[in-house]
């Protein structure tokens, strides 16, 4: 697919690049229909075994459900204590390895010289014919120029003039919220206030907010790259919305600046303003990937780490009383959080060579995924990992970050996001309870939830 | 012994001893020198125990290797003097040291 993005950066100048994902959809779906290739999969739920009665290599952790079915703590608890580098050889993604003690984990995120980022980092791969280039999928040299023309927009120095508009869009969402009356905290909580950051962060047209979580959602669900429940013409017509709107906001915020009008401290005016980025549009691949990478990092991530959160207080209740007596736990909590639900389950590379990893050969051009969702549960490295704590000693040492040259780059942004929301729900209410199971996402990437439903008390005075 | 001092990016000294075969990344979080995070616990993977080694003193600490400048890189506060404390091993060399702290870890 490489010559279609090739295409595509040379004839920018004359068709929008919206016009053009839409040429390759037609010329795609065509294909399809004729050769009949690159079928999407399609995943039906069962009900996933219990993990004692399975033979070792018939354990399968990329099957979409395992998170649904709340069933991954047994699982990967099995190949951590028996066989912490496993091979599965026949997954619906193809064979991979799965590393899942803490300390492979580390290894094989440090050596990127031996494991690759390209071509995705999902276990399946993208779309055929949309290929976006982002540098969370892409090794030295080309990876550090690209994250280094785009990470000062998310430092946080810029973060600090971000910090009070964010905290006066949370509040007005918690304060709409209902109290007394169950409702569902992932639709009116997480995926409202993460909207409107995103809205914020990007300075989208407000009134247009929710087709970023939407927009982000499709990205992150294709069932070819993660199991999940989207389709790859949807991902298309998405992928097309996506390159026109973000163009539109693109070109006014140039007209601006031409005009000599002060631009304010939102993502797409500080690329604007940058050297290194300041004509990024003119490189539509990678435009569309930035802009990709930064919604689907921005969006899932912080939903489910916000709705994690009131989750793991519900299920240790000490752990809130502990918080509502000591509200200075809060930015150690927002680490426990991050650890405890880990948003998004891996991050998947390819051997460049063999490599010997705790007493497994892995081959050049095997896959090999860090399932960073069991290296923070790997009893090895973190006391009592199961348990939330919101004073645990060493919070920050979690994997959910990922570490190496590839580590998030929106770690900081988060952490305040998270340490904002709760700054705020302190002020306003008493308790959040839990009062319904909650439903999970079908996804072996993204670990969070399609539902969870609450009661809010007010704080008494 | 000895002593080094960490001065934080809004001017407040720390001084600390010198335990000599230490990293500096593990000196400061033990004396709780405020600014380090050492997310990654000193493997040299994370980029957030970020010191400036003051310029008289660079030569004695070395400068950064190869692998530290991959973290290094992912910070807009990098500098010359740039340095991960956790691959620094306090010697006793260091007495009288200053070395400074970024305004932010990333």
């Amino acid at each position: 697919m490489k010559f279609i993005s090739a295409i595509i950066e040379k004839s920018v100048l004359i068709i929008p690049i919206h016009i053009q994902i839409k040429g390759i959809h037609i010329f795609q779906k065509t294909k399809r229909a004729i050769v009949n290739t690159s079928v999407e999969p399609c995943f039906i739920e069962t009900p996933l075994p219990d993990v004692s009665t399975l033979a070792i290599e018939d354990i399968d952790v990329s099957n979409p459900f395992l998170f649904r079915q709340n069933l991954w703590q047994p699982y990967f608890k099995r190949l951590r204590d028996e066989c912490p580098v496993h091979f599965q050889k026949k997954s619906a993604f193809g064979p991979f390895w799965s590393v899942t003690r803490y300390e492979d984990i580390m290894f094989v995120d440090k050596h990127h010289e031996l494991f690759s980022a390209e071509p995705i980092i999902s276990i399946g791969g993208q779309p055929e014919g949309l290929a976006i280039e982002t540098f969370i999928a892409m090794d030295p040299p080309k990876h550090n120029l690209q994250r280094q023309a785009v990470q000062s927009v998310v430092a946080p120095k810029n973060l600090k003039e971000m910090e009070g508009l964010i905290r006066s869009r949370a509040a007005d969402v918690l304060d709409s919220l209902p109290i007394g009356v169950p409702f569902d905290w992932v639709e009116k909580a997480s995926i409202e206030l993460t909207c409107r950051m995103l809205a914020t962060l990007f300075d989208f047209p407000y009134d247009k907010r929710h087709q970023l979580a939407y927009w982000s959602d499709v990205a992150a669900s294709s069932p070819g790259s993660t199991g999940g429940t989207g389709s790859m013409d949807e991902a298309f017509t998405v992928a097309a919305e996506v390159a026109k709107q973000f163009s539109q906001l693109w070109r006014d915020k140039e007209a601006k600046k031409a005009a000599g009008e002060e631009l304010g401290f939102d993502l797409i005016s500080l690329l604007l303003t940058n050297k290194n980025t300041h004509d990024l549009i003119d490189r539509p691949m990678e435009f569309l990937g930035n802009i990709v990478l930064l919604l689907v990092g921005g969006n899932d991530t912080t939903r489910n780490s916000m709705t994690g959160g009131v989750h793991a207080l519900n299920l240790f209740p000490d752990e809130f009383v502990k918080l509502k007596k000591n509200p200075s736990l809060i930015p150690n909590m927002v680490s426990e959080i991050i650890r405890w639900q880990t948003p998004l389950a891996y991050m998947r590379r390819v051997a460049k060579e063999d490599v010997e990893l705790s007493g497994k050969t892995i081959k050049k051009g095997d896959k090999v995924v860090m399932w960073y969702v069991s290296g923070n549960r790997d009893e090895r490295e973190i006391e009592q990992p199961n348990q939330f704590i919101i004073d645990r000693k060493n919070a920050r040492k979690h994997l959910s970050f990922g570490f190496g040259i590839h580590r998030c780059m929106g770690n900081r942004l988060a952490e305040m996001q998270l340490r904002i929301l709760w700054e705020e729900i302190l002020k306003r209410f008493d308790n959040i309870e839990v009062v319904g199971d909650p439903k999970y996402v079908q996804s072996n990437f993204v670990k969070g939830y399609t539902q969870l439903i609450v009661k809010l008390t007010a704080k008494t005075l | 012994m000895g002593t080094i001092t960490f001065i934080e990016h809004n001017g407040t000294h720390h001084t600390v001893n010198v335990e000599v075969g230490k990293s500096l990344m593990q000196i400061a979080v033990d004396n709780s020198v405020p600014g380090i995070d050492a997310d990654c616990g000193g493997s040299c993977a994370c980029g957030t125990c970020h010191i400036i080694v003051d310029n008289e003193w660079i030569d004695i600490t070395g400068s950064a290797t190869d692998e530290e400048e991959q973290m290094l890189d992912l910070t807009p506060e990098k500098e010359e003097t740039s340095r991960l404390s956790c691959q620094v091993s306090a010697s006793a060399h260091m007495n009288g040291m200053i070395v400074r702290l970024p305004e932010f870890q990333m």
